[in-house]
């Protein structure tokens, strides 16, 4: 499958941003995306859903995604219209929730990505080029079965294609 | 020479494999909550489930949003029981308690296994030297279809804490201050190993204090060695080989520790709870899969026998399970409580996610047992969360400000 290369306006946000900043516990138990990405950031910055335009660029610093399990944070903010996290490092849990899930994240340890710049990435190269500034960073490398995962489009579909986990 | 993340992989994986390398596991056992089974219930659907892969090691547990507080979640915990139902799966209902209470009570995990919960917290099984890793809805779905999932073993941080904790320091407090010292991604992607005289002599539901917190330090799995560990079954106790690799070693020693304390608006700042003390507070929790165990309960009440709680304070228990609230009911631990002026709700998550029951208002403080304080963790971003022992929680309700005696 042919993934879409993301590109648009960069947000950027500080370190240690939680799931409870992403979408706070109170709105989690829904099924419907769209009610989560209402509400996406509001904690954070309540003009964030304004801000963005579709295939915009969420772009942080360190441990972004720290706190709960909840798979709602990358879901929320895929729904919102988010095409790309970058992160100097993420946490975990959110890391393997966004692949999943089909939210293509990129781990950028040194990255000085300013607001507004506009960002093109290569998902399979694992590079974003700044536009704006001319710049071109090379993000870590995604373990191969989590590239497999993102390039069906998350694990849903890697599954309903292969039925179990393929040899790493 | 393995630490014990890489034991129990190795074991599953049936060949020898080390901090660093993917592999794709057996897993003993899945759980899910209400926050984390209705999208999990999808996926599964989506990726052509019919049945999981193995229904006696499933659980789903309705515990976050309980009993339901609108329509909606009403409707998701439904999907739950159909579910549950059809699948022929055990699904614990409102009231039985927290997940992560619930699979270590009813047994539903053991020492020495893979276990994968779909709960940020499911490192709280570390207590039983398991690895138990938490997990979104969509890897939870993978699981209950293959019964398999795909790890990175984890390189491990060893964390050695001598000597005996002094009379009125509890393991809320040893952790308090060593996800201060190791921070809130001090350690993203590793596991931790607990050990020394400090936990050997721990309870249960102690070490499951400590273990609880493995994931503020964004720990992916954590064990607590089994020196010690009693359990009302016979298990094998497993421990890292001498000369194992870690990360990174810690060591402190305890026998001077003061309580702790986390100030907002993260469970890393942490601190002697001495410059806070006098802060006035409104509200003060206990419960949580931190400390809502009859042993918190009982500090809590040993603080408060025979007193009241200062006027324009409240306190809100929820106990962490249904056999926790039985017990407390037995040995008089509930009664002194609710003369002292204590509301008791359901045993389950209660306001510690902000989800229903005990939302605080804005500008109120609010001191918790709980494991997070991040802004509008308990459904009010205008709020002030402190997190500290239970016996810290009731001092300070009782005095109507911060106090640990
Ligand atoms: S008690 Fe709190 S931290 Fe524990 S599982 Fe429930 S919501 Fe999560």
């Amino acid at each position: 499958m042919l993934m879409n290369n993301p590109a648009g306006k960069a947000h950027v946000y500080g370190d240690n941003i939680d799931t409870d900043r992403i979408i706070p516990g109170k709105y989690t138990k829904t099924l419907d995306a769209q009610s989560l990405a209402a509400h996406v950031l509001e904690d954070l910055d309540p003009d964030f859903r304004q801000k963005l335009t579709l295939g915009d660029i969420l772009v942080a610093g360190d441990n972004f995604g720290c706190g709960s399990s909840r798979e709602q944070a990358p879901v929320a903010l895929q729904t919102a219209g988010v095409s790309l996290v970058i992160a100097r490092y993420f946490a975990r849990i959110f890391f393997r929730n966004a692949i999943n899930i089909g939210l293509p994240v990129m781990e950028i340890p040194d990255h000085d990505i300013a607001n507004d710049d506009r960002l093109e990435a290569d998902l399979q190269q694992g590079t974003v080029r700044n536009l704006t500034t001319g710049k071109t960073y090379q993000a870590a490398a995604l373990p191969p079965i989590m590239f497999r995962i993102l390039q069906e489009g998350g694990l849903v579909n890697y599954l309903k294609k292969y039925g179990s986990y393929q040899s790493l | 020479m393995l630490t014990t993340a890489e034991k129990i992989l190795s074991q599953k994986a049936g060949k020898t494999v080390r901090a660093g390398e993917l592999v794709v596991v057996s897993v003993d056992g899945v759980m899910a909550t209400d926050t984390t089974a209705p999208s999990a219930l999808k996926a599964f659907a989506k990726m052509g489930g019919q049945t999981v892969w193995n229904p006696d090691r499933c659980a789903l547990v309705i515990d976050h949003a309980a009993p339901a507080p609108n329509e909606r979640i009403a409707n998701l915990h439904q999907l739950m029981r159909d579910f549950a139902q059809a699948q022929g799966i055990r699904l614990f209902e409102i009231g039985e308690g927290i997940c992560h209470q619930v699979m270590v009570e009813q047994q539903y995990v053991r020492p020495n296994e893979v276990f994968i919960g779909a709960d940020s917290h499911t490192p709280t099984y570390g207590a039983l030297n398991t690895f138990a890793c938490g997990v979104g809805s969509t890897d939870l779905a993978a699981v209950m279809l293959t019964g398999k999932t795909w790890l990175k073993v984890p390189p491990t941080i060893h964390i050695r804490c001598t000597g005996q904790l002094p009379p009125h320091v509890s393991a809320k407090d040893l952790v308090l201050f060593l996800t201060g010292k190791v921070g809130i991604s001090g350690a993203t992607y590793q596991a931790i190993e607990f050990e020394g005289e400090a936990f050997a002599q721990m309870s249960l539901a102690a070490r499951m204090c400590v273990a609880n917190m493995a994931a503020e330090m964004g720990a992916k799995t954590c064990f607590v060695h089994p020196k010690g560990l009693s359990l009302p079954y016979e298990f094998e106790a497993l421990y890292p080989d001498e000369g194992a690799t870690y990360a990174a070693t810690y060591e402190f020693e305890v026998s001077d520790l003061k309580p702790q304390i986390a100030a907002p608006e993260s469970p890393d700042n942490v601190g002697d709870i001495t410059p806070h003390l006098g802060q006035p507070v409104q509200y003060g929790f206990i419960g949580t899969c931190g400390n809502g165990r009859l042993e918190d309960l009982q500090a809590a009440a040993a603080v408060l026998a025979g007193k009241r709680l200062a006027s324009g304070t409240r306190l809100v228990i929820a106990p962490a399970s249904r056999a926790v609230f039985l017990a407390a009911m037995n040995d008089g631990t509930a009664q002194t409580l609710i003369e002292a002026g204590a509301s008791f709700i359901t045993p389950g998550c209660g306001p510690c996610v902000g989800s229903h029951e005990g939302v605080p208002a804005d500008g109120e403080t609010v001191i918790s047992s709980a494991n997070r304080n991040f802004k509008g963790r308990m459904g009010n971003p205008r709020a002030h969360i402190y997190l500290a022992s239970p016996a810290t929680v009731a001092a300070s309700v009782l005095h109507g400000y911060i106090a640990n005696s």
